[in-house]
């Protein structure tokens, strides 16, 4: 299925959120995932069903004012 | 001495951003010369296994600072309130910087924005510090909300003015003299600082004025010093300033004196 993952189309085989975070890279643990502008607690990463042109964001602590 | 932001008490009463330093060795000497206990950070999008956000963490882990997060960039109620949310996951922290940006140029806070993400979040167990202007309705209404905190510009960000609108803060100051109000935003020069401190301002934030400074470290301390003196000052109790002069030296006694006549 296609999803938007930090505003980019990507062409994914995971069906959850913790499939996707490992199918695309994501190393280590410390961000934070919304699905559809909804948070997914870390918790629940292993159970997070995706569905076809979900929006997922993946962020982490950056530099701020 | 101690400021009190939602129950907890703080020493230091200057909070600073952790964006723009030319490194981040800087950073974290400036941050700690600015005995800040407080800093605030944001939250961005990562690429997969580019551990940027690792990096800049483990900086702010090892300072033993409490973390703000903000919103900075957000400019829905929709957005601020999704993203205050992943910021609460992240940093298991309720406090939230609360910035909604109504005008691209100034980045004037879109205050009515503001105070419906304010409501969302609040009625969400957050602790909000909502970034608006000096203007006394919007805080107000933030404070009916159940805002304990407020934080209003002192000017535009990273415009360096000072205190732009000086009665208005002086109002709100006379107005809500039981919040813990934070000049934030705007504050070039230490005297900036103290300025804000001497009207009685519980705290200010501050970013730019340090890291784009030409020896950060040594400004992070200037304003440390700054705060301290104003806030000193504030609590001595400062004089009314006067139209006319009058003489601090005695004059009775004066030497070669003649009763007139």
């Amino acid at each position: 299925m296609v999803l938007r993952v930090n505003g980019e189309p990507r062409e994914v085989r995971a069906e959850t959120v913790a499939g996707l975070l490992d199918e695309l890279g994501y190393e280590g643990g410390f961000f934070a995932v919304a699905v559809n502008a909804a948070v997914i607690r870390r918790t629940t990463w292993d159970e997070a069903k995706l569905s076809d042109g979900d929006e997922i964001e993946i962020v982490t602590p950056r530099q701020g004012g | 001495m101690a400021v009190s932001f939602y129950g907890r008490s703080f020493g230091s009463r200057l909070l600073v951003g952790t964006a723009l330093y030319p490194s981040p060795a800087l950073m974290q000497d400036a941050i700690a010369a600015s005995g800040a206990e407080i800093v605030t950070v944001s939250l961005r999008r990562e690429a997969a296994g580019a551990k940027a956000g690792d990096a800049f963490w483990s900086i702010i882990r090892a300072l033993g600072v409490t973390v703000l997060p903000n919103t900075a960039g957000c400019r829905s109620v929709k957005e601020a309130v999704a993203t205050a949310e992943l910021a609460r996951e992240l940093f298991g922290t309720p406090w939230i910087k609360l910035e909604v940006v109504g005008d691209d140029e100034t980045l004037q806070p879109d205050v009515v924005g503001l105070v419906e993400a304010a409501a969302i979040l609040l009625r969400d167990g957050f602790e909000v510090f909502p970034y608006c202007t000096e203007d006394l309705t919007v805080a107000t209404r933030l404070v009916e909300l159940g805002c304990r905190v407020v934080m209003p510009w002192g000017a535009p960000i990273g415009s360096g003015q000072g205190l732009a609108n000086r009665p208005a803060l002086r109002l709100l100051r006379a107005r809500l003299p039981d919040v813990t109000l934070v000049v934030d935003a705007g504050l070039g020069a230490p005297s900036h600082a103290a300025d804000a401190m001497e009207l009685g301002f519980d705290a200010v934030l501050l970013n730019t004025a340090i890291a784009k400074a030409d020896d950060p470290v040594a400004m992070a301390r200037a304003f440390r010093l700054a705060v301290e003196a104003g806030r000193t000052g504030h609590e001595a109790g400062i004089m009314p300033a006067r139209e006319f002069a009058t003489p601090s030296t005695p004059v009775v006694g004066t030497p070669f004196w003649h009763a007139a006549g």
